[in-house]
């Protein structure tokens, strides 16, 4: 057992700390935080300054131009970013959910078109598995897909779907044996959203952002090459994807988190209730999680640097982060006292606070529900029986 | 980084598990904390022949051990010999010994250093302890016992014999490990720890003894975990096993959540103090938050999740209950340790 840096490590950690200095404006630090999300295109430029310095794609393998590290870079990587906000890549489904599956279940040919351009930031990913009838209840998916000749033709609507009005392909779950029920009959494909037939209309979120869309699909032709896998594993194919977006995702979550952290502790000191012992009981207690999380994820690190593959703990991770980031969002919002309506110019941080309490409420109904976090938590971590 | 045990401390782990599971079950464990005294004197031979009283344990080792001995609730003063006192006499004892710091003004570890009214005077060559303590863990089985007193000089540490009178045991909630009230009265001392050097050693039991006790609560915590899961497996109501129904199973689940945190942090705390790294007492005071509170209330879950079983005298979960609340009550509250978390935040 052993936390500290290897010599390597520490230094990656220095010449990273070094990098950002040199890349972020020089009042980065003191300025008040982004409201919301940058716009695209400055998340574009600034992904391709992280892809050029060879700071994208730490762990993938060095033949799709990724760094051929161990996952700890990786680790260091977003800590350093997390507590100070650097904007994420813009490319975060590629990154975390598509890459990942490409790299397991794809070809040859898929990985070399895909992989280095998501690294890039040239292609953009989305996760088209939500319907409307179909949430939590992923298996149940009815997005028809039929072979025809050398293509499939696809027919359906996609919804909740995050960054599809700028995407360039989307990981699509959709069932191809209607004779089939559940996990069995589905197949899951590389879209090109270039598409003919493909339509994206943007969902305004509670934010006010649209942030996410519904994906509406008339017979989209999709050639049987952007197949991943064999046709009939899509479920297969779709678990790979939420092991990893789940699993990967718990450091970059508590990276976030510990940045929401340093926010609030700012906040609590400017406002001037850093010494009222009540702030102070709750700060601790949001810290205690936050540690909490950071040491869990280094244990599943630990893990995933020893099997390679995440293990289910990520549930855990993905679970107590989202509730946790809700109570600190809203621990921010009261200390803001009757200012927590204003969320403009005359507000504090222009509103940051406000958003990020309001899109924490997003936290535990994406990437699975708390209460389906909970059901795998107990039927599979713990081994009670299935709840249905 | 790499956060998991070596293969020799997982074997360790496993000979413990599989002797106290084998050699210490619940019913063992009932009749000692029933006893008189708490605890059955002929465990430590026993301990010993495990290896868990050898000079060359470290910190590591001392965590498997006492995560192990929490979850089988081990009722006897290997605690308080290896966490309490072995810090002081910079080796394991190999005799049950205790430590007494604690006095109305100075309740805490860290505090016991600064003033005492227990004084230590020269008689010749010897010393002699005159004064009292509160709340001495395991004092009255203990073979002899640490004594925190001021001298001219500052205060330091002295070694005595158990005097025949002036041990009052107290009633505590957790009879397997019961606290006792010490009285001295020009009692024949060693000096273990110079005038003016106690509160340097103390801030190191300090360190030693809560990351072992969160060891200690994650092992409690994972055992209400278990007899609750198991109960909810077996136990039919409405013709369903009651885990099937969610009130129930996210309930466990949420104490298996806690419980993972619970570990991380109690781990790293003890690697902190093997390491002396630069943030152990941060380490320490979280990890002892998170596990303290971790293990309260997963035996509250336990009793719930069990219906009117684990509300019984007979059932041992209110043992580990105790226990745990033993745990949390040790120098200093959540409360007093979210303070000193909070001050390194913002002060
Ligand atoms: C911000 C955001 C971004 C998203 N991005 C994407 C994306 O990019 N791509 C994509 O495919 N999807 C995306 N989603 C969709 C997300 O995966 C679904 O919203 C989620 O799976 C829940 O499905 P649902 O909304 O249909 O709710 P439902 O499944 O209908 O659930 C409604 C409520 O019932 C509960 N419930 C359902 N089943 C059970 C059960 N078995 N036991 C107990 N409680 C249950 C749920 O927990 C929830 O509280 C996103 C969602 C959000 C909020």
């Amino acid at each position: 057992m052993d936390f500290r840096d290897t010599t390597d490590e520490a230094e990656f950690r220095a010449r990273l700390r070094d990098w950002l200095a040199e890349a972020l404006p020089a009042d980065w630090a003191q300025r008040p935080p982004h409201v919301g999300h940058l716009p695209v295109e400055e998340r574009r430029a600034w992904s391709h300054r992280l892809f050029e310095a060879g700071y994208v794609g730490l762990t993938w393998p060095t033949e799709y131009g990724g760094g051929g590290k161990p996952y700890t870079y990786q680790a260091i990587f977003l800590e350093e970013t997390g507590r100070i906000g650097v904007p994420e890549h813009v490319g975060v489904i590629g990154l975390g959910m598509a890459g990942p599956t490409i790299t397991i279940h794809g070809t040859d040919s898929q990985r070399k078109q895909h992989l280095g351009a998501i690294l890039s930031g040239d292609t953009i990913f989305c996760q088209g598995f939500s319907e409307p009838g179909s949430g939590s209840d992923l298996a149940s998916v009815s997005t028809r897909a039929e072979l025809d000749g050398d293509s499939y033709v696809v027919n359906g609507q996609k919804v909740w779907s995050s960054w599809a009005h700028i995407a360039d392909h989307c990981i699509l779950l959709t069932r191809s044996d209607p004779a089939e029920r559940g996990h069995r009959g589905l197949t899951y494909f590389l879209l090109d959203m270039h598409s003919p037939g493909v339509e994206v209309r943007p969902l305004r979120q509670i934010t006010g952002d649209p942030e996410f869309n519904e994906i509406f699909l008339s017979d989209v032709r999709i050639p049987v090459e952007d197949v991943v896998d064999v046709p009939g594993n899509g479920w297969n194919v779709a678990m790979t994807t939420l092991l990893h977006e789940r699993g990967t995702l718990g450091i970059a979550l508590t990276s976030q988190l510990d940045g929401n952290m340093a926010r609030l502790l700012e906040t609590a000191k400017a406002i001037g209730v850093a010494g009222d012992p009540v702030v102070r009981d709750r700060i601790a207690g949001l810290y205690v999680e936050l540690e909490g999380l950071r040491y869990t994820n280094f244990r599943s690190l630990t893990t995933l640097m020893k099997t390679g593959v995440p293990g289910p703990e990520g549930s855990v991770a993905k679970l107590c982060w989202s509730e946790t980031n809700q109570r600190l969002t809203s621990f921010a919002l009261e200390l803001l006292g009757a200012d927590a309506q204003l969320d403009g110019d005359g507000g504090f941080w222009t509103g940051f606070w406000q958003f990020q309490q309001l899109r924490s409420r997003g936290n535990t109904i994406e990437a699975g529900t708390s209460e389906v976090l909970r059901n795998i938590i107990a039927e599979r971590l713990v081994g009670l029986p299935r709840s249905r | 980084m790499d956060f998991a045990f070596s293969e020799e401390q997982e074997m360790l782990r496993a000979a413990a598990r599989s002797w106290l599971k084998a050699q210490y079950p619940a019913d063992r464990m009932v009749s000692a904390a029933d006893s008189e005294r708490g605890w059955d004197p002929r465990s430590w031979q026993e301990l010993d022949s495990l290896g868990w009283l050898d000079p060359g344990l470290g910190m590591l080792e001392y965590a498997v051990l006492a995560e192990e001995a929490g979850y089988a609730l081990y009722a006897g003063p290997w605690w308080s010999t290896a966490a309490l006192a072995a810090p002081v006499l910079g080796a394991m004892p190999d005799q049950p010994t205790t430590l007494a710091w604690a006095e109305p003004g100075t309740p805490d570890l860290r505090s016991a250093g600064r003033s005492s009214t227990m004084t230590a005077t020269r008689a010749g060559e010897a010393w002699e302890l005159t004064g009292s303590k509160l709340r001495v863990p395991d004092l009255a089985i203990a073979d002899s016992v640490l004594v925190v007193a001021g001298a001219e000089g500052g205060s330091g540490i002295w070694q005595t014999q158990l005097p025949e009178h002036g041990v009052t045991p107290l009633s505590t909630m957790d009879t397997t490990r019961r606290l006792a009230g010490l009285r001295l009265d020009s009692a024949a001392a060693t000096m273990v720890i110079e005038p003016g050097e106690a509160s340097d050693v103390l801030v190191r039991v300090r360190r030693r003894s809560v990351a072992l006790l969160s060891c200690e609560a994650v092992g409690i915590a994972q055992r209400a975990l278990d007899l609750c899961s198991a109960h909810a497996k077996e136990r039919i109501q409405f013709g369903r096993p009651i885990g099937s129904y969610q009130g129930v199973s996210h309930r466990v689940a949420d104490v298996y959540t806690a419980l993972q945190l619970s570990r991380s942090l109690a781990y790293w705390a003890a690697w902190a103090v093997d390491a002396d790294a630069p943030d152990v007492d941060h380490a320490v005071t979280v990890a002892a938050v998170s596990a303290g509170e971790g293990a309260v209330r997963a035996c509250e879950s336990a009793i719930q999740v069990m219906g009117g079983i684990g509300f019984t005298w007979d059932h041992p979960v209110h043992r580990s209950y105790k226990r745990a609340q033993w745990i949390a009550a040790f120098d200093g509250t959540a409360r007093s340790r979210r303070a000193e978390v909070a001050a390194a935040l913002l002060d």
